[in-house]
Formats: structure tokens, C-alpha cells, sequence
């Protein structure tokens, strides 16, 4: 073990820290360190192959003698499965193999119920509606409120509907800090249920190979939760050396993409039994009725605040559906401000839909949009700027400076509404009548986020005879940049001009373990293993270059850069490239792999978690009742920034989905029959190019020092306060709150009417 | 859709009609610029009957001529990704509503899904395939890799193909005609703004323009 002094922090705020290294690993980045490739804008590494379609996606995986797989699904909301005749179906062109899934009864609109392959899609498509089910439709519900009741239908017999989670928090005593608080604001706040909708849906491609075992191409964020998932399965004997998984590239992940899921294990078996391999993605219904959601909530909230702007009390009671599944829970509202006093209490509840999935930040802008505004109306309250009030209980100093940097780039003091509601001709009376009328207004919000990662992953670095630098993971890259991360990590660290010296293998389980895209924590948790094998890769080549009894420094500190190495040769010190360097050593190259090792204990700047925040401004017309959001401002945090150019992608594509959110999406189910509505792309509605705001991302660097590269979770802060963001804003522009998702036109318009109390001078 | 047994499917339908009629029909309600019958091998009338079993096709697909027996129900995008194995173009919709099956017939962007192969017939055909490789890329896919137009990237070959048809058709647009070409891809990770920013540059670089 070393001990190392740290330089952590940012410009203006640093701390000294002292670490304890273990073996072998080296001195972790921080502010001191000087950086060549790490932090610089680098284009992400497969561009070229996905800007040319040559990028190999599940979906175009093609093999020889290759089947079409289709699930069929249940079209009622709740149903006893009396019967499922294959006959005719097997016996439709084309088909080589279907199955029922035996199931005795089917409890959404989308169930699966049984699968068939056949030659073509056409075909298995076609045999699919020729399988006979008898259906016993039973009574069913959809919405959370209406499960909540007495003689609603149980979803599942044996259970009630009502769930209540273990995840509250309670400090303080709330109910005498309510009684005691200057103002108080009570509100209920709702948001609804968003499909994950990548753009690649759910599915696999199986094949049996001859030796018995299963290799398997899946639309995955984590391919070796595939291959447990289909290990674990009871219809064959399958050891974890015998399954293999590959995600060369995905076509999107939010959270959804986890295990083989029923359309895997399907396509497995069908493969099985066809002894074919077999195509099965799940098509756009399927996804939206299936494959994941983020639950909706309404959560009933109280807030108090003091008139020296100190928030002393929050309490929560919420619920929300995750259909079959469990989950609808919001974050925990005082892990945000230094509030002293507060509760939390929720309840999921079980309805007849599909089941929720993680969803990018899990809970967090459901509860960000409810906290978020209750600090707005507190403020409001007692005639304070809500950034004033943000900045005095606000506990960390990441935030406190980015809360300025993003306020001095939206033009919040200029920006920020004086009038809100009150636009039309500047006389200061509210806009009645409404035609033509547009008012602006400015709004912001934080968020918070953890994603340091952490062990469970190997990485390999290699490099050859003739001087080619390969990484190897069997991790993914779902979108998020990860290969171009690991590509630049082991440039720096070898001194390469870039991440494009370096190949990156990723997505394949025969290569050394990785974690699957969950919580943001990939890239934190594989690059501090890359680094490690980098550097060991490093030190051998040094010492082989020692060896060959070539003139070089003692350590190779400084001697390698920019594709160089710094030799001491007959004619004096010249820098060669790395390659010819590498041949010297007469080596047949160098490989080492690494693991991830544990977070330093107590050395990481970020206790607290990332900090970011955004402001957004928000143009609302009166008449039509539509909102556009001008602009978005997002600061963010996210320890080391190893590329920024994919790292403000994320941060940009996250707003956007928050814009989404926020305006346009959402579940339409119907009470009776419970099926969704709207389960196709035309219907629901995501924000198009058109809906686009401008946007400002600004990453906000922070040596945070608690493993050797620093890199934090990025992949899914910045979605989390979007909506509640515009919702402040919205309420600036026209002195309304409205406290429901999405700000649809409809609801824009009866916020306004139902909140219109004219005066009379003003008629 | 297939997967659910409820409902008419839409494929078993459009079995056995006049595809020219129908798919041309299909389009104007899409809202695309009509491929019209007549342009079609279909004959003076228009009107040309194909069986459902399948009838001969030939089009011209990336500068190669491609000769083969399709059925009437078969979209391009089906034709090109499950029978001939080119899968730049991604069927994520299947309905016209998300534009990520765009391709370029006679100079048109159309999405693929919503146009049947047959109607095609004697047209020529052009891919994200065809414009380019990694190797050589046009100008447009390269400026999505140097800006970072794509994430996960699924959506980036309609959203290159909508850009290629404009930028063939006016060498020097407006923003505001680059945000018009694409108003029908939808990205679900969000590259928008650095999709407008990567076919400014490339219209810069081709044209010599703004
Ligand atoms: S797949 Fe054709 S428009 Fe969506
Ligand atoms: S880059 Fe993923 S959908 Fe556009």
C-alpha cells in the first residue's frame, strides 16, 4: 500500500486528501494531474459505423437458416386462460415450432401467452392469429386511484393492491415543525406513466450451436444479466461457460434492458426446438404494453418555510402504480435541502398493466418534480426569489456554484417574470382576452444523484507486436459512450494522441465481467479498471524497453505522449512512435487485466452524491394553451469529464427526454377493457426535432478522487429535473401552477380558466 | 399489430390487392409525396395485379440492379431488411411515425414501412449503405461522427438519409428547411440539436454555402 496527497475539488473550493492506494494501482487524477486526452472533446469512437448503418445492431443480426419469432399477447386487461389450441397454427406455412407459455391466467393488455417461429415474419405473424385461446375476461383495473378502493378487482388473488414501501424516511418531528413553520404550503402534485421507448425494442437472437451450448445477440444493458437470466432457466441445463451473450451495439436503453426477459427465454426455447436459430424482437405494441414504464404518482405533499427563507419541514405521502410490478415509489424529498423535519410515506399499487421498470433515475423526477415546485411556492410564499430560498438551503458546494453559473446563463435576474400572468400590453392586467397573447417566464430545479460505482468488473488491455492497443470488456455500450470513455482512458494512460488509437471491444460475455448500465455506474465502474490494466500494460513495456537495453528514463512518467516515446538513442533522445518502440522491446506484445477495486473509504469529495441544476424558460400562449420551452440551461457535475463531447450528449438527450415528459407523453389506458390506447408512436407522443428547445449543457468538472480515474454517473442526473424546471417556469410566465404532467394544451387551458378569478376593473 | 390476435392485420389485408393502387393510396395518407401508380411498371392503366403468391420485381438498389419474386404485401423496408439482408434502414415503428426507416426512392426521402416493395418497381433505390462507408463517408456521416449527432444511433440512418435528400435537392438550406427535413425522425436519446449542427457543417462542406 502507497499513500498519495490528493488535490481534489474544483477552482475555488479544493481539498487536500490523503489516500491509501492499494497495490499496483495508479496515482488517481486529480486536480494536479496534467491531462492530454482526458477531458477533451473526442468524437465518439463507432460513430462512422452507426452514421454509416454499418453499426450491427440485434435487430439486423441475420444467421444462416434463421427463423422469425412472434409472441402473441393478450388483448384483454384481465382474463383466465382457459385453452390455447396450437393446432392450426403449427399448421399455417412456414411455421416450425410454437409453444404456450401455460399460463392460467394473463393480467394486462400485452400478456404473453405463447410464441411461435416460421420462416418468414410474414408468416409467423400471419400463424400467430390462427393460435386459439379461450379467454374468461374478468373485471380489471387500470388506474391506482381506483385500485386503492375497497371492491376494486385484485390484481393478483392472493394479494391486496396496496403495497406499502419500505423506503420512507422520517427525521425531525414534522407535525410541530408544520405548526410551528412561518408558511405553509400544501399541494398535491401528479405525474403520469412514460414508456421507456427505445428505439430498439426489447428482443433477442438465439442460436444453438453444436457442442450444446447457446449463443445469444440481445438489445441489452447488461449482457450478463442475460445470460444469468437464461442459465437460471429450468428447460435446459446451461451452464454460465455455455451461454453467451452479444451487444455489439444497442439501439437505446433506458433502464428496461435488463435479463432475457419473456422474449428471450422464448426465442431460446423456439431455437430449441426448431434446432434453428431464431429472431425475436418484440414489436413497437408489444414495447409499449410490455416492456417497462415508469410508474405514474400523485403525491400529496406539505412543505413549511420560515420568513429568513429557512425550509424547516417537507412530508410526502405518495402513491402510484407499476401495474404488475412493484416499484412506484418517489426519492426521498430531504435528501435534497437541509431540511430538518421530515416524512415520507408511499404506497405502489398493483394494477392491471404492464410492470414498471427502472427508468432512467428511478423515481427521482417524479418526487423532483413534486419538491421542486413545493420550494417554488414556498418562496412564493413569503415573497422570495426561489433562488435566493435554493441557495440558502441548499447544503452542497457543487451546487451553490453551479445554481449561480446556471442563473447568469439564462439571464435569470433580467428573465425572471415580475408579473407573472400579468403580459398582455404591459398595463399590468392579467391577459384576458387571450388571443395572441404569449407570456414568458424562467424556472429551475436540482437534482442529485449517486453513480460512483463500483467492483465487478474486469478489463482487459492488450497490446500487440506491431503496436495496436485493444481494450476489452464484456460490458455494454447502450448509447452512452462508453467504448469512446474506455478508448480514451487507455490513450491518456499510454500516452496515445487519442481514443481512436485504441480498439474497443465491448458487449460480449467471453470477454472479462462487466456490470450491466444500471444507476449510471458502467463507465465509473469499468474505467478505473482500464486505467489499471493500462498502467500495468505501461509498466511492463517500460521495463521490457529496460531490458532490450534500450536507453530510457527510469519511469515512464513523461515519456510517453502523444503517440511517442522518448528514447535515448546512439544519436541522442528522440521521440518514436509508440509502435516502433513497442518493436524494440522484441516483445511479442503485452496484455494485463485488472479488476475494479473498491471506492477509496472516506476519500471522495463527493459525499453528497453529483449535483446539477437547470433552468429552463418557457414561452406559454394563452390561446392555444401550448408551451414552448425556449431554452434549457443544464449545469452538471459528474466528477472527472473523460470525453466532454459525449458527455454533453447525454446531458442534452436527457433534457430533451425531460422535455418529453414533461409536455407531451403518456399511458392512456381505458378503465373498462384495460387496454392501452395509444401503444404505437403516433399516439404517443415523444418530443420530435420541431419540439426541440435550445440547449445549453454545462459540464461542471470536480476532481472527486474516490478511485484512480474519478468519473461519476452521468447518464442520468440530468434528467431529473427538467420537468419540474419548466413547471417553474410555466408558473412565472402565468402566475398558475399547474401540479400535473403532462402540461398538455388541455390541461394548460383549464389551469388557466379554473384559476381566472378577474377583477372587476379588469372586465 | 401481429403480435396480438385482436384487430384486423393490416399485412393480411393489403394480401392480394392491387398493390400499386393501395400503396399508393397508403402514402397520400401518410402525407408523402406520392409515388403515383403510373410511374410504376404497371402499364397505362395504372392498375397492375400481383398475386399473393408473389410477381416478379425489379428496382435498382444503390446502383445495383436487383431482380426478384416479392409478394404483394411486403414494404420496402421488410424487402430490404429481411429478404435482401440490408439493414441500415430500422424498422421501429412500422407505422410512418417515427421515420427511422427512411430511404431515398427517385430522389424522394419516404419511409420505408409505409411503402409497399412493388411500388418501387423500375425505381432506384438508395440506402445509407449506398451513400457511403466508414471508409469514405459522405459528408453528412461524417459530420454526425465529428459533432455527435448519434448516441445509441438507431435513429441516425433515417435522420442522415431525410438530410441527404435535402441537401441533394438544395445545396445550401436554411436551418430552418434542416429542421423540416428531419420534423418526421424522432430520436428517443435526444441528438437533435447536434443533428441540425452536423447538417449545417455538411452543407457547408458540400455546398461552399452559409
Ligand atoms: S419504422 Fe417507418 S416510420 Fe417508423
Ligand atoms: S441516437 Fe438513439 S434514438 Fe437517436
Amino acid at each position: 500500500m502507497s499513500e498519495e496527497k490528493l488535490v481534489l475539488g474544483f477552482e475555488g473550493h479544493t481539498v487536500e486528501k490523503t489516500v491509501k492506494l492499494p497495490e499496483g494501482e495508479p496515482r488517481p487524477w486529480d486536480l494536479t494531474s496534467k491531462l492530454e486526452v482526458v477531458g477533451k472533446h473526442h468524437p465518439r469512437v463507432d460513430g462512422l459505423l452507426k452514421a454509416t448503418g454499418k453499426a450491427r445492431y440485434t435487430h439486423d443480426v441475420r444467421l444462416p437458416g434463421m427463423l422469425w419469432g412472434v409472441l402473441l399477447r393478450s388483448p384483454h386487461g384481465a382474463a383466465r386462460v382457459k385453452s390455447v389450441d396450437l393446432t392450426k397454427a403449427l399448421a399455417s406455412p412456414g411455421v416450425k415450432a410454437a409453444f404456450s407459455l401455460e399460463k392460467s391466467e394473463v393480467r394486462f393488455h400485452g400478456d404473453e401467452v405463447a410464441a411461435l417461429c416460421a420462416e418468414t415474419l410474414d408468416q409467423a405473424r400471419e400463424a400467430v392469429r390462427a393460435i386459439k385461446v379461450d379467454y374468461e375476461v374478468v373485471p380489471c383495473v387500470v388506474d391506482a386511484t381506483d385500485a386503492r378502493k375497497e371492491d376494486a378487482p385484485r390484481v393478483f388473488a392472493k394479494r391486496e393492491n396496496i403495497l406499502t414501501s419500505p423506503m420512507s424516511q422520517k427525521r425531525g418531528d414534522p407535525a410541530a415543525a408544520l405548526s410551528s413553520a412561518d408558511k405553509v404550503v400544501k399541494a398535491t402534485y401528479r405525474t403520469q406513466v412514460q414508456t421507456h421507448s427505445a428505439l430498439e425494442t426489447h428482443g433477442v437472437v438465439a442460436r444453438w450451436e453444436d457442442d450444446g451450448s447457446l449463443t445469444c445477440y440481445a438489445s441489452t444493458q447488461g449482457t450478463f444479466s442475460v445470460r444469468d437470466g437464461l442459465t437460471a432457466q429450468k428447460l435446459w441445463k446451461l451452464k454460465a461457460s455455455e451461454c453467451r451473450v452479444i451487444a455489439e451495439h444497442v439501439g437505446g436503453g433506458f433502464g428496461a434492458k435488463f435479463g432475457p426477459g419473456v422474449e428471450g427465454v422464448a426465442a431460446a426455447r423456439l431455437a430449441k426446438e426448431a434446432k434453428a436459430p431464431v429472431w425475436l424482437m418484440v414489436d413497437r405494441k408489444g414495447e409499449h404494453l410490455s416492456c417497462g414504464n415508469r410508474p405514474d404518482s400523485v403525491q400529496e405533499m406539505q412543505g413549511g418555510i420560515t420568513t429568513d427563507w429557512k425550509l424547516t419541514v417537507l412530508t410526502v405521502s405518495s402513491y402510484g402504480t407499476g401495474g404488475v410490478a412493484a416499484g412506484a415509489g418517489v426519492y426521498n424529498p430531504g435528501d435534497y435541502y437541509k431540511v430538518p423535519n421530515v416524512e415520507k410515506r408511499e404506497e405502489s399499487v398493483f394494477t392491471n398493466a404492464g410492470g414498471a421498470r427502472a427508468f432512467r433515475a428511478p423515481g427521482h423526477p417524479q418526487g423532483c418534480f413534486a419538491l421542486e415546485q413545493m420550494v417554488d411556492e414556498l418562496a412564493d410564499a413569503i415573497g422570495m426569489d426561489p433562488l435566493e430560498v435554493r441557495l440558502k438551503n441548499d447544503p452542497s458546494v457543487v451546487r451553490q456554484e453551479e445554481w449561480k453559473i446556471g442563473a447568469e446563463r439564462i439571464g435569470w435576474k433580467e428573465k425572471r417574470n415580475k408579473t407573472p400572468g400579468r403580459g398582455a400590453g404591459g398595463d399590468g392586467a392579467p391577459p384576458r382576452p387571450y388571443a395572441g397573447t404569449v407570456l414568458r417566464g424562467v424556472g429551475c430545479a436540482a437534482a442529485r444523484w449517486g453513480g460512483h460505482g463500483g467492483p465487478g468488473a474486469t478489463v482487459l488491455v492488450k497490446v500487440d507486436e506491431d503496436g495496436s492497443v485493444e481494450v476489452r470488456s464484456g460490458a455494454q455500450d447502450i448509447g452512452t459512450g462508453t467504448r469512446t470513455v474506455l478508448a480514451a482512458i487507455v490513450a491518456e494512460e499510454l500516452g496515445l494522441e487519442g481514443p481512436e488509437a485504441v480498439k474497443v471491444f465491448l458487449g460480449d460475455t467471453r470477454d472479462p465481467v462487466g456490470p450491466g448500465s444500471g444507476g449510471s455506474r458502467t463507465a465509473s465502474s469499468i474505467a478505473p479498471a482500464a486505467r489499471s490494466a493500462a498502467a500495468q500494460v505501461k509498466d511492463a513495456f517500460w521495463a521490457a524497453l529496460k531490458k532490450a537495453l534500450m536507453k530510457v528514463a527510469d519511469s515512464p512518467e513523461g515519456q510517453m505522449k502523444g503517440g511517442k516515446v522518448l528514447l535515448d538513442l546512439n544519436s541522442g533522445p528522440k521521440w518514436i512512435p509508440f509502435a516502433e518502440a513497442v518493436k524494440k522491446t522484441g516483445k511479442k506484445g503485452f496484455q494485463a487485466s485488472a479488476d475494479r477495486q473498491d471506492n477509496y473509504k472516506g476519500a471522495g469529495f463527493h459525499e453528497q452524491g453529483v449535483a446539477g441544476c437547470q433552468f429552463a424558460e418557457v414561452e406559454v400562449d394563452l390561446e392555444t394553451g401550448k408551451i414552448r420551452v425556449l431554452r434549457v440551461v443544464a449545469v452538471q457535475d459528474m466528477g472527472t469529464i473523460v470525453d466532454a463531447l459525449t458527455a454533453e450528449s447525454q446531458v442534452i438527450g436527457a433534457v430533451i427526454q425531460g422535455v418529453s415528459y414533461a409536455l407531451f407523453e403518456e399511458r392512456i389506458m381505458d378503465r373498462r377493457s384495460g387496454r392501452m390506447l395509444n401503444a404505437d408512436f403516433l399516439h404517443y407522443k415523444i418530443a420530435a426535432p420541431a419540439d426541440c428547445p435550445e440547449i445549453v449543457p454545462i459540464l461542471f468538472p470536480v476532481a472527486a478522487g474516490m478511485n484512480n480515474v474519478g468519473l461519476l454517473g452521468l447518464g442520468e442526473p440530468p434528467t431529473i429535473p427538467t420537468a419540474a424546471a419548466i413547471a417553474n417556469a410555466f408558473a412565472n410566465a402565468t402566475g398558475v401552477r399547474l401540479r400535473e404532467i403532462p402540461m398538455t394544451p388541455a390541461r394548460v387551458l383549464a389551469a388557466l380558466e379554473g384559476s381566472a378569478k378577474p377583477k372587476k376593473e379588469w372586465r | 399489430m401481429a403480435e396480438e390476435r385482436d384487430g384486423v392485420s393490416r399485412r393480411q389485408f393489403l394480401k392480394g390487392v392491387s398493390a400499386s393502387a393501395l400503396g399508393a393510396a397508403a402514402l397520400a395518407r401518410a402525407g408523402l409525396p406520392a409515388l403515383r401508380a403510373e410511374d410504376g411498371a404497371g402499364g397505362t392503366t395504372g392498375i397492375e395485379r400481383i398475386p399473393a403468391s408473389g410477381g416478379k420485381l425489379d428496382l435498382t438498389l444503390n446502383g445495383k440492379a436487383v431482380s426478384l419474386a416479392c409478394e404483394p404485401r411486403t414494404t420496402l423496408l421488410d424487402l430490404l431488411r429481411q429478404r435482401l439482408g440490408v439493414t441500415g434502414a430500422k424498422d421501429v415503428c412500422d407505422r410512418g411515425a417515427c421515420g427511422a426507416c427512411t430511404v431515398i426512392v427517385d430522389g424522394k426521402p419516404v419511409v420505408s414501412c409505409m411503402l409497399l416493395a412493388h411500388d418501387c418497381s423500375g425505381k432506384k433505390v438508395e440506402t445509407i449503405e449506398g451513400i457511403g462507408s466508414p471508409e469514405s463517408p459522405h459528408a453528412l456521416q461524417r459530420e454526425f461522427a465529428r459533432c455527435d449527432a448519434l448516441q445509441c444511433g438507431f435513429c441516425t440512418p433515417g435522420m442522415v438519409m431525410s438530410l441527404k435528400a435535402l441537401l441533394d435537392r438544395e445545396r445550401t438550406p436554411s436551418v430552418e428547411a434542416i429542421k423540416g427535413a428531419v420534423s418526421g425522425n424522432i430520436c428517443r436519446c435526444g441528438t437533435y440539436p447536434r443533428v441540425f449542427e452536423a447538417a449545417q457543417s455538411a452543407a457547408r462542406s458540400i455546398g461552399g454555402g452559409k
